[in-house]
């Protein structure tokens, strides 16, 4: 059983038969997520000298429209932690109530404790493990992080559930185009500037090669202080590029 | 009004390699620590070692949040028997508990493959070599994930396993010293390394003897 579509296909065909007959009927599965609907692209999240930094553009895509344009990808979840998230929207919405409820329990108790990016990145686990274990996923890529008493944390979960921390994470396209230039670039104690610049030079990559990607983008800082995420603001790009100049030169009644 | 069919997978292959060689009184449990998926790596720093008890060390590549979830699923087994029994589970029993774990998810399984390496209750090196849905077997050495078809025949040939039909049965663990053995190891993963595109960065190897537990970490190639 070398290939997991071999497996998941085979278990399709058992788990078929053997599971609940609200999944047989005709309109069984409607309540499940089949595929997203309006989707935010790239999150990218860095450690540095004072903590983490993250970006994320603000655009919402519905297909191949960029429908929305304002939605912040960046939220604050407690004291210490930043969760950004691409994929399905709403469904990010539904982890943010997940949050506060989770929040909301924690402060509670009232015994001055309070939850770390390393437990909600915990928490954020299990929820997306087991919302996949019922074949009805929370389609989001989270990156989270923060500080606690001194230690930085940056994480990643997918919509499956695979989780890990790093010195850097991505999500989506941002795996492929920023993470390279992360590996490249990256160094432990950046300064907030270097941090904001490495990021930008990510994101303009983003932004030249992801189609989903619009140049209105936030940054977020967290240090043990506290977390600011910027206003929105757009990078500077360049398309003069000699070859983009009259483009049709070599092939007269081309557009 | 046609079915419509899901077109995600909950599955997903992070890659990577495990092995495990047992001695006459120490046992070496291996495994890379890079996670990939697809054509991308995700991290180069990642452990898939898990130590279970005092005397069982786990190793298991494949999906990597059905491998977390098993390793807490036995961790949470294990404090629960310790509760009930004020004793550390033996190798051979937490080999028999993994396998009944994975059974238990016999028609949505763990996608994890896995090898199990510690201590007898006699002091002597042990491995167990797992498939996804808990078939097990104790042998002298095995390698589990996406080099295990590069780095076994070189194992075959370097260990000379006996026969297991043989009669008397003849012991499997190997006659090669601890750091021979330790050797052996990072051979067999620098060799992974250059053609398994799942496997590189480092290596994680723990090493399990009569004076308790160590770990250490071997570069690899990272490309």
């Amino acid at each position: 059983m070398s290939n997991p579509l071999i497996l998941y296909l085979c278990l399709r065909m058992v788990s078929g038969v053997m599971v609940m007959d609200s999944l047989l009927s005709p309109e069984g599965d409607s309540q499940r997520t089949q595929y997203p609907y309006v989707t935010g692209t790239s999150v990218i999240g860095i450690k540095y000298k004072d903590g983490i930094l993250m970006a994320a553009d603000m655009g919402g895509s519905y297909g191949s429209t960029i429908r929305y344009k304002s939605v912040e990808r960046l939220k604050q979840v407690g004291k210490h932690s930043l969760l950004g998230a691409s994929g399905e929207i709403s469904d990010f919405q539904e982890i943010l109530k997940y949050l506060d409820e989770l929040i909301l329990h924690d402060n509670m108790w009232d015994d001055g404790n309070s939850l770390g990016p390393k437990e909600v990145h915990n928490y954020l686990t299990r929820v997306m493990y087991n919302r996949r274990n019922k074949f009805d996923p929370l389609w989001n890529s989270l990156v989270i992080g923060g500080v606690k008493n001194g230690q930085k944390y940056l994480g990643s979960v997918s919509m499956i559930g695979v989780h890990f921390e790093d010195d850097h994470v991505a999500t989506g396209f941002g795996n492929h185009l920023a993470r390279p230039i992360l590996r490249e670039e990256w160094k432990e104690d950046l300064s907030f500037e270097e941090g904001v610049k490495l990021l930008e030079k990510c994101m303009r990559n983003l932004l030249y090669r992801d189609r989903s990607a619009v140049n209105k983008l936030q940054i977020a800082k967290i240090t043990e202080e506290g977390l600011t995420i910027s206003q929105p603001y757009s990078l500077k790009t360049f398309w003069n590029f000699a070859a983009f100049q009259n483009p049709t030169v070599g092939a007269e009644g081309s557009w | 009004m046609p079915k419509e069919q899901a077109n995600w997978s909950p599955y997903d292959n992070n890659g990577g390699t495990c092995v495990a060689i047992a001695g006459a009184d120490y046992c070496v449990i291996a495994a890379d620590t890079r996670m990939s998926t697809g054509y991308s790596i995700l991290t180069r720093d990642y452990s898939k070692i898990c130590k279970l008890a005092d005397k069982s060390v786990m190793a298991s590549s494949g999906f990597q949040a059905d491998v977390k979830a098993l390793q807490k699923v036995l961790a949470s087994r294990h404090l629960i028997y310790q509760h009930q029994h004020n004793k550390q589970m033996s190798c051979p029993a937490m080999a028999q508990l993994l396998s009944n774990t994975l059974y238990y998810k016999r028609f949505f399984p763990y996608y994890a493959f896995n090898v199990l390496g510690g201590l007898d209750s006699e002091g002597k090196g042990c491995v167990f070599t797992y498939d996804a849905v808990g078939s097990y077997e104790r042998v002298g050495y095995s390698a589990q994930g996406s080099g295990a078809t590069l780095i076994t025949p070189f194992l075959d040939n370097q260990l000379k396993s006996p026969s297991p039909l043989l009669l008397p049965a003849k012991d499997a663990v190997t006659p090669l010293s601890e750091t021979e053995a330790i050797d052996l190891v990072k051979t067999c993963f620098s060799s992974a390394t250059e053609r398994d595109i799942y496997t590189g960065d480092k290596v994680e190897i723990v090493v399990l003897n009569a004076d308790g537990i160590r770990r250490e970490y071997e570069e690899l190639r990272r490309d």
